[in-house]
């Protein structure tokens, strides 16, 4: 468990100092993401043992989003007079890009032949 | 002896009191989550930044404060997005063979996000730094600010646009996509991931694994896509 939460931050922060080092615009944790999956490839017993706790992480995922929610709270009346139009503004998009997205995924699997699930 | 109020002042100062607090709401949220028969509008973020929300406000503790114990769940997010692997590792035989789909997802997902934002927003009358902070929304918290920044928006009012993304998208994506009659949880997750980002993705990971891996894989690369492209489609909105 601890090994395997030393590996998780290990892998942040060399991807936060490539992020920084090369002034990247992608986050270090995304870096350490990507890095951490080649070498999940490379070696495919470490992936099986750094796997549970991984997945026990990302199981508890919303709550890590709790603290930045109550930061914003304070900041709603930032939406000032445009608060109406900027949350229909929100709500419209994010209905259309799931949709979009989703309708041009399955489009497209079945017109390549991508098995479905 | 301390009297209540003096325990009190050492306590609210103190990381742990908020802590506890933070990690009680989201137990609260998620189990109300549960009762509910697991309905998205029920949202376990949403329970619980209401309830921490209303507790700060009513006993005058600030933000500040509030973070200095909250910090150390807010820390986790970083290895979690690392974490992310795993789930991508086990599915990649699928991402594999899902490349095409995803592509086109992405890229479509994506525009959609951005000119639809700037669209309905420019239509209500919404104009300048407000306008243009609506731009980045769909991407994870960190890139959202840069480009934010960069296109002339501000970043802060980003912040709190790209948590009501998130939160709007965990809710809706399941009855949304019911209604569309999408049962592939490749596309699902992904299309959640690239209009929701982190918090959609928590979403998915709550309804299917393979969701969640797609939702991931879908936030990572629009972190990308969104940085390349929302300066270029902000200029039309000028």
């Amino acid at each position: 468990m601890i090994v395997h939460l030393a590996v998780l931050l290990g892998f942040q922060l060399i991807g936060e100092t490539l992020s920084r080092g090369l002034g990247l615009i992608v986050p270090g944790p995304v870096i350490g993401m990507v890095l951490l999956l080649g070498f999940f490839i490379a070696f495919p017993r470490v992936a099986a043992m750094v796997q549970p706790t991984a997945l026990g992480l990302l199981s508890h995922l919303s709550l890590l989003f709790v603290p930045a929610g109550v930061g914003i709270v304070g900041h709603l009346d930032r939406l000032g007079e445009d608060g109406v139009a900027i949350l229909l503004a929100l709500a419209g998009s994010t209905a259309l890009a799931i949709a979009v997205g989703a309708l041009v995924f399955v489009g497209l699997a079945r017109l390549v032949g991508t098995p479905n699930e | 002896m301390n009297s209540l109020p003096e325990i009190w002042t050492f306590l609210a100062r103190e990381p742990l009191l908020w802590l506890t607090a933070t990690l009680v709401a989201y137990a609260i949220g998620d189990a109300l989550f549960g009762w509910s028969g697991k309905r998205p509008y029920v949202n376990p973020v949403l329970i619980a930044v209401v309830l921490l929300a209303g507790l700060l406000w009513a006993t005058g503790v600030t933000y500040a404060t509030y973070f200095e114990g909250a910090q150390f769940v807010h820390f986790m997010l970083g290895p979690a997005t690392v974490a992310l692997a795993a789930p991508l590792y086990a599915n990649l035989g699928k991402i594999k063979s899902s490349a095409i789909p995803m592509i086109g997802a992405l890229v479509a997902g994506s525009v959609t996000a951005i000119i639809s934002a700037l669209g309905i927003a420019w239509a209500l009358g919404v104009r300048g730094e407000v306008l243009l902070s609506l731009a980045p929304k769909s991407v994870t918290a960190p890139v959202a600010l840069g480009v934010s920044e960069a296109i002339g928006g501000s970043p802060t009012l980003t912040a709190v646009l790209v948590i009501l993304t998130g939160i709007m998208g965990a809710v809706m994506a399941t009855p949304l996509l019911n209604l569309l009659r999408i049962k592939n949880w490749q596309a699902r997750g992904f299309a959640v991931g690239v209009a929701s980002h982190g918090i959609g993705t928590a979403r998915a990971f709550q309804v299917n694994e393979t969701a969640g891996a797609f939702a991931g894989i879908g936030m990572g690369l629009n972190a990308v896509l969104t940085a390349i492209i929302a300066p270029i489609i902000v200029r039309f909105f000028l």
